[in-house]
């Protein structure tokens, strides 16, 4: 008898080790070790651990090696371990006005309590190629200065004390975290949940949205109120203790843009708001998520929904690099069952019109005939 | 070959028994109970992160994930193919993390897990089908809005399909959908019978089997219980036709099947052979022979045994 | 009382009843065997406890009828087991365990889904005495979908009007519950797509 050739099983097989050769490159150079990555990429690593929603900087890096180097597919291999995990609950909100701040910048006032922190950042670098990291450098110390005891509120807290930005809503502590990963989304989304998509969104498609509006698509004119990076602390509640139990710190960037007024002929006008958040320091990404969350906000506000930004099935959607490079990637797989069913209907078609031709019909008549 | 602990976790893997948790189970079974209390509709559920892309059949793996217990006896196809890599690829995902049997003859298993064909053989009363489906809303292409199409199937507001259906006919002269071609169920909902040829509908109408239909990017589950109606969408002065074939399978010499085309030069040479593979193999082994059993190259034969 | 595991084999004892569930569903009217939890405190019968095990957590409210809310037992071990709230308000049941069908309470008090999710209805367990021809209190005679032609269903146990009440249900379709009907070994179900009329006896 014949039996089906087991050339997948082979090829699948010889595909993961070929995989495996090309990952590791040239044997003659050095491998690179995670904690290279976590602590040389550590922008890569933060930008998988935001859009994997997982804060885990060692597995990141792992994720990132594996990946080699595609930081989508590292997302996913984040994803995919994360999905493994047993869930204990939410934690407290977390105090971004507690942060230990490494990098605080508003363009809205001069001078704020606190003051401006630049940190760590590209934003004053002339991006000219520095030769000098092809042989390693060394680096000289970084200034420092004794830590500030003074508070760092935070902008939209300073408006919010003249009542010139809309307040927040108050919190409930009691309500249900919504989870996306553990419930199908359902369409209007509160912002607690769209917030939670921009936060797993893809940075581009965030940077690419977000830029829209700058452009016309759902304009909202923003202020970049207050970039801000460092590390803030976790507290979990677990029932059966009764109080709060520190879990750790962890780094996050947080951007509040202050926005075009809204107000109304009994309503005094305020600024209004859009957030922006992620873990570590992924300020392109937040910056874009805060002008999307604005955007999507535009119903609420009472503005016409009338660009892609603002459109929230849209943009929540197609937001998700995961789910769009599988379903971009699929049309890879073999579709010939599918494409002999076109073949078969396309030749049929076009044999019919050589057949009218050649009868001399004129094909619109025909056509209208089959309509009616 | 079976290598369950008691305790539902497999020794190989260190995953649970079929990789998800309980609780994941326990959620998907409930979609899966509602969508065959509601033929044809749309379950939401909570489709979780799978270790696959999506696109590769993370909806039929959970839900095939969710239904495997250690006596079955499960199939993968895709394409009608059991050799396809993606059907490689997830038969082994089940091998290691269920230690269930795996077969590719379709009258021994008790579970299939299917994408793009239904098999030929007839399914019976001891079979569950399994779709992988990548857009299980067949209004879609019509009205893209998930928030619109939900209040159409709620009214029963089908006008859309059929004058896109109605609009084909205009202008080709055909409904010009081969694949995924939309049906009605139980005269109530309208539903994507995931993208098999339109040949194979007719096989969904009075299905012996249990139909079950997962859609992982989506979020959607939906089912046909066995003996459901399934009407493929027409007009009167325009019924539906499946695809027929001028071609009998060059290997097994059927006459009735569904046949992939392959290029064999670069000249024009083509040959037309069965997409389901154990269907044509089984024939074979009858000794039904086709045209060019003996020349066909060992890739589209299979070798002699 | 004793808090031990429910299923021995908890991963394997939970597929096993759901495919027994899942195959009466599909197959409205065929009885479907279930090996019952026999630790289930009475008079939640051990094959409705199984199904509750297997089907509950904490994201399925459930509902008790008055035999099952009066035996503390029965609430504290379900609770243990699976996690669920036990709620007092049929509307918000994603499930409702019935030890007592012939006091069955009105199928539209409980959730009945909408007609954009019918799937978020009540999904009713209830405890029959018996599927045995010479013992029963009902004869069905079912089609729809899951059914070639049709099928008879034996029942001990119902209330005298189930047509009548599964006929409005039906009615309402796609909104409508579901019933589980556990036996002393076996489930049967009848979906809300199932027809049913009362065979003359």
């Amino acid at each position: 008898m014949y039996v089906a050739v087991k050339g997948g099983e082979r090829a699948i097989d010889n595909a993961h080790r070929l995989l495996a050769h090309a990952r590791r490159g040239d044997p003659a150079v050095p491998e690179v070790a995670p904690a290279q990555i976590r602590e040389q990429l550590a922008l890569a690593v933060d930008r998988v651990m935001t859009e994997g929603s997982l804060y885990d900087r060692d597995l990141a890096a792992i994720a990132i090696k594996q990946a080699r180097g595609d930081l989508v597919e590292a997302a996913f291999l984040v994803r995919a371990f994360r999905t493994t995990l047993p869930r204990f609950g939410a934690t407290d909100p977390i105090d971004t006005a507690a942060m230990q701040v490494a990098r605080r910048v508003s363009a809205t006032f001069k001078d704020i309590p606190g003051g401006q922190v630049l940190g760590p950042t590209f934003d004053y670098t002339h991006r000219l190629i520095d030769f000098l990291l092809e042989a390693g450098a060394d680096i000289a110390e970084p200034a420092r200065a004794a830590a500030d005891p003074a508070a760092m509120p935070r902008v939209t807290d300073l408006l919010g004390h003249d009542d010139l930005i809309e307040r927040n809503p108050p919190g409930d502590p009691d309500a249900p975290v919504p989870d996306l990963t553990r419930e199908p989304l359902d369409l209007p989304a509160g912002r607690d949940l769209r917030l939670q998509n921009l936060a797993r969104g893809d940075e581009g498609f965030l940077l690419a949205l977000g830029y829209s509006t700058q452009r016309g698509f759902g304009r909202t004119h923003p202020f970049a109120g207050e970039i801000r990076l460092g590390e803030v602390e976790l507290e979990f509640v677990a029932e059966d203790v009764g109080f709060a139990v520190p879990l750790g710190e962890i780094t996050v960037t947080e951007c509040q843009m202050v926005n075009q007024f809204k107000g109304s002929a009994t309503e005094p006008p305020r600024f209004t708001r859009g957030y922006g958040l992620a873990f570590g320091h992924c300020e392109r990404k937040t910056m874009g998520m805060a002008l999307v969350d604005r955007a999507l906000r535009a119903g609420e506000l009472g503005e016409e929904v009338k660009a892609p930004a603002q459109d929230e099935e849209f943009v929540l959607m197609h937001s998700d690099n995961v789910q769009a490079t599988g379903f971009v990637e699929h049309l890879k797989l073999p579709h010939y069952v599918d494409f002999q069913a076109e073949l078969g209907l396309i030749r049929q078609m076009r044999a019919e019109i050589a057949a009218r031709a050649a009868a001399g019909s004129p094909d619109g008549t025909t056509l209208q005939e089959a309509a009616e | 070959m079976s290598a369950l602990a008691t305790s539902g976790t497999v020794a190989a893997s260190g995953y649970n028994f079929a990789y998800l948790d309980e609780q994941t189970k326990r959620m998907i079974r409930r979609a899966i109970l509602k969508a065959i209390a509601i033929p044809g509709y749309q379950v939401p559920f909570a489709s979780r992160e799978m270790p696959m892309p999506y696109g590769w059949g993370t909806g039929g793996v959970q839900v095939t994930a969710a239904i495997l217990g250690a006596s079955d006896r499960l199939k993968v196809i895709d394409q009608g193919a059991d050799d396809t890599t993606n059907a490689v690829s997830i038969r082994k995902f089940f091998e290691k993390t269920s230690g269930v049997a795996t077969t590719t003859h379709t009258a021994e298993a008790t579970i299939i897990q299917t994408r793009h064909r239904i098999p030929e053989k007839n399914l019976t009363a001891d079979q569950v089908l399994v779709y992988q489906v990548p857009i299980p809303e067949p209004l879609r292409f019509l009205e893209p809005r998930e928030t619109e199409t939900r209040v159409m199937h709620a009214l029963e507001d089908y006008g859309l399909m059929h004058v896109k259906l109605y609009e084909d006919i205009a202008t080709h002269g055909h409904i010009a959908t081969t694949y995924a071609y939309p049906v009605k169920v139980e005269d109530r909902y309208v539903m994507d019978p995931s993208p098999t040829p339109k040949f194979d509908n007719p096989k969904m109408n009075d299905c012996a089997a249990l139909q079950l239909f997962g859609a992982g990017r989506e979020k959607r589950i939906y089912a046909l219980p066995p003996h459901t109606k399934v009407v493929s969408l027409d007009f009167d002065d325009h019924p539906f036709e499946p695809t027929k074939f001028d071609h009998a399978c060059a290997l097994c010499g059927a006459t009735h099947t569904y046949l992939d085309e392959v290029i064999t030069d670069d000249a024009g040479g083509r040959m037309f052979v069965c997409s389901d593979t154990d269907h044509c193999e089984e024939r074979r082994a009858e000794g039904h022979r086709g045209a060019l059993l003996g020349e066909a190259p060992a890739a589209i034969a299979g070798a002699a045994e | 009382m004793a808090l031990a595991r429910a299923f021995t084999d908890p991963v394997h004892g939970a597929q096993q009843t759901f495919r027994a569930v899942m195959n009466a569903l599909a197959r409205p009217g065929t009885l479907q065997p279930v090996d019952g939890l026999a630790e289930a405190p009475a008079p939640l019968s051990p094959v409705a406890g199984a199904i509750a095990v297997a089907l509950a957590d904490y994201e399925t409210p459930l509902w008790l009828d008055a035999p099952l809310a009066a035996a503390p037992n029965v609430a504290a071990w379900l609770a243990f087991h699976t996690g669920a709230r036990i709620i007092t308000a049929p509307p918000q049941a994603a499930f409702a365990l019935v030890a007592d069908p012939a006091a069955l309470p009105d199928l539209a008090g409980f959730a009945l889904g909408s007609d954009i999710y019918p799937d978020r209805s009540t999904t009713l367990i209830l405890q029959v005495a018996d599927f045995a021809a010479n013992t029963a209190t009902s004869r069905l005679r079912l089609t729809g979908p899951g059914i070639k032609g049709h099928a008879t269903l034996a029942v001990a146990g119902l209330p005298a009007d189930i047509a009548e009440r599964l006929a409005a249900n039906q009615a309402l379709f796609p909104r409508g519950v579901d019933l589980i009907l556990a036996g002393p070994s076996a489930v049967a179900a009848l979906p809300r797509t199932t027809r049913v009329t009362l065979v003359e006896t």
